[in-house]
């Protein structure tokens, strides 16, 4: 996904991949000893993706559920390793960086998680939450701790009044901007942003939807911003990369991508968001499930869904071609001759 | 709303809990009505009781909640003061209600069947065969493949949007008057919430029965419903034909619910927030309950606003409505 014409990545992850295996138990290593034929089950959360963010850039990463966009969120911000492919910082494989590099790596990625009650630590005073990081990796001062949680804090729209009281004591909302806060406090360049609105009420969702916009000016952040709502990912992102089982099937930029998708999966599911102009709807419902990952379909993972699939898609694996120029799609048809 | 078809007429319902820290007014003087074969949306942010609505409606608001007063028309009928042993009839029966999480409303030890037929059975008096091969036609009309095979499978064996097909078979099973979903495809992808609105669309055509889709997602109401009803901190706020108030929103809380959605028309530039948040129902103020995340807010808001009509076939709760047009 890298642009000739645009500025090097921040970050260049080249097919990687993520796999989690079940290892079998004592009885089924037995069973397998005695002939039978038990595997371990292999789940490819993320198969070969290549996915380079510029500096500057809202990347937003669109699927359902199952299609691995959170693994591969937590493998750009560190907290899974790859399985396969690798993984450039700024131009370098980050197998090659040394102690202190990682650790700067680790800063500059920051992650904000979904659910802003499970995210936060109880016991732990919102001063320590936000203020604990920076301190330990010397950022500030152990005098100026203070002074430096209350500037974050008015940065994410939080009153330093409230520093000293617990994360019960928030409302949903006001926990997602201490989970920002937190994020921000080690002066990240790149944020991960894994449906980080997803658990909030409509009119908190657009306060913090502001809050990223705002952020983003003032601090020039990158961010990959995950979710499953197209509408909060059509409104925040610069370029836009779909998955589906494992595999990205379309990238391109926002508006192109909205306006003109070529991959019978993101033309399914664009026309399935519901949207506030679209009245007394007639919804036709693409056909079918989304297959388990632990036995995705052979060929293109959405043949059996697809209204235009053929023989060949059943069989070989489509490629993620340019289609024009940073549009790029992963589906037999656009090679004319299917 | 009135006619021949009108299935179900709420009147100044009151809802409350009475618990320990005081009595919480989760319901405060809702009205609305649905026709029959129509659907309206019933919208709100979370503490907003249109959950609790739902409930009164169907007579499962549990101690210490109660319904305190107002009335429940149902066919004309008034279950407000209905005996436990009459609602037992009417539930399931002419009422049903479609729950968000449909693996906590399906029993995970019992297959589809039984609990399928259980369902035909407890209402009607017609043979086990007979009750089977109506369930088996339900899961076919949800869009089941295999429906006989499906009977005998255990909830687990289902993926969530089945089992929300299964739910919403079910519901519709005994031909209800009525159907209340209270947010039935919140836990949903994409793709698979269409089906489902395929689905509960497809079915009130068919059969004629009212449904009371309860959500906090504006547009999943734009495109299904034909009413909406606006709630705020237990009382409705706005209420009218869903195009009417979408189009033209007149209490400044659904002009900022919509101004909220992120769409395409808004990319990139900043979302229209209303300020603050949803007040405590325990710590209500005065007056009218938006007034202090309302650009519009003066003195006359200290008293709380009642209903009034400025338009034909809308009612709203406001001083001071937007009836300049607001672009």
């Amino acid at each position: 996904m890298s642009d000739s014409a645009s500025p090097a990545p921040y970050i260049d992850l080249r097919r990687i991949g993520k796999r989690f295996v079940k290892s079998l138990d004592v009885a089924a290593r037995i069973a397998r000893h005695l002939g039978s034929s038990v595997r371990e089950e292999v789940v490819h959360a993320v198969d070969e993706v290549d996915l380079a963010i510029r500096p500057g850039e809202v990347v937003g990463l669109v699927g359902e559920s199952g299609c691995g966009k959170s693994t591969l969120g937590r493998m750009v911000a560190g907290i899974l390793e790859p399985s396969e492919g690798s993984y450039f910082y700024k131009g370098r494989d980050i197998r090659t960086l040394d102690a202190p590099e990682a650790r700067d790596m680790a800063l500059r990625i920051q992650m904000i998680f979904q659910d802003p009650f499970a995210s936060l630590n109880p016991r732990l005073r919102v001063k320590d939450i936000i203020g604990e990081a920076p301190r330990v990796h010397g950022l500030v001062g152990r005098a100026n701790v203070d002074a430096y949680v209350d500037d974050v804090m008015l940065r994410c729209g939080l009153d330093p009044e409230f520093k000293r009281r617990y994360p019960h004591q928030f409302s949903g909302g006001q926990r997602q901007r201490i989970g920002i806060a937190r994020a921000l406090a080690v002066n990240p360049d790149l944020i991960v942003c894994d449906e980080a609105v997803a658990a909030l009420d409509v009119s908190i969702q657009a306060q913090i939807l502001n809050l990223f916009m705002r952020l983003r000016e003032e601090l020039g952040l990158t961010y990959l911003f995950i979710s499953h709502d197209l509408g909060v990912v059509e409104h925040i992102s610069d370029r836009i990369v779909i998955m589906y089982l494992g595999r990205v099937v379309e990238s391109g930029p926002t508006e192109d991508l909205f306006d003109s998708p070529n991959h019978p999966y993101t033309q399914a599911l664009l026309q399935e968001v519901p949207r506030l102009d679209q009245r007394h709807a007639k919804f036709s419902a693409i056909k079918g499930e989304i297959p388990s990952p632990l036995d995705p379909p052979p060929g293109c993972h959405f043949h059996p869904r697809c209204p235009h699939a053929t023989a060949r898609c059943a069989e070989e694996r489509p490629i993620l071609r340019e289609i024009a120029p940073g549009r790029r799609s992963a589906c037999h048809l656009n090679e004319g001759a299917v | 709303m009135t006619g021949g078809g009108l299935t179900l007429a709420v009147e100044n319902l009151r809802t409350h809990f009475f618990t320990r820290a005081g009595v919480v007014r989760a319901v405060d003087d809702v009205s609305f009505s649905v026709d029959r074969g129509q659907v309206l949306g019933l919208v709100g942010e979370s503490g907003s009781g249109k959950t609790v609505t739902g409930f009164s409606v169907i007579g499962l608001v549990d101690p210490p909640g109660r319904v305190v007063d107002g009335r429940i028309l149902f066919n004309g009928r008034d279950l407000a003061a209905l005996p436990e042993a009459e609602w037992r009839k009417l539930r399931g029966a002419k009422i049903a209600m479609i729950f968000q999480d449909p693996m906590m409303t399906l029993n995970p030890v019992l297959r589809i069947e039984t609990q399928m037929v259980e369902a035909v059975l407890a209402h009607e008096n017609i043979g086990r065969e007979e009750a089977r091969k109506r369930a088996r036609d339900a899961l076919g009309q949800v869009g089941i493949p295999s429906p006989d095979e499906r009977l005998r499978a255990y909830p687990h064996q289902f993926s969530g949007g089945m089992r929300q097909r299964v739910a919403i078979a079910t519901a519709f099973i005994n031909r209800p008057d009525l159907v209340i979903a209270d947010e039935p495809t919140t836990a949903l992808d994409v793709t698979i919430q269409a089906q489902i609105l395929h689905e509960a669309q497809k079915l009130c055509r068919d059969t004629g029965t009212a449904l009371i889709w309860i959500t906090h997602d504006l547009t999943v109401v734009a495109g299904l419903a034909d009413h909406i009803c606006v709630m705020y901190a237990g009382r409705v706020v706005e209420a009218g034909e869903i195009d009417a108030v979408l189009d033209r929103p007149l209490h400044p809380y659904t002009s900022g619910l919509i101004g909220s959605v992120p769409s395409r028309n808004k990319r990139g530039r900043e979302l229209d927030q209303i300020p603050g948040m949803t007040p405590s129902l325990l710590n209500m103020p005065s007056g009218c309950a938006f007034r202090a995340r309302c650009g519009h807010a003066d003195a006359a808001c200290d008293s709380a606003p009642g209903i009034t009509a400025p338009m034909p076939a809308r009612a709203i709760r406001c001083h001071h409505p937007l009836l300049e047009p607001a672009v």
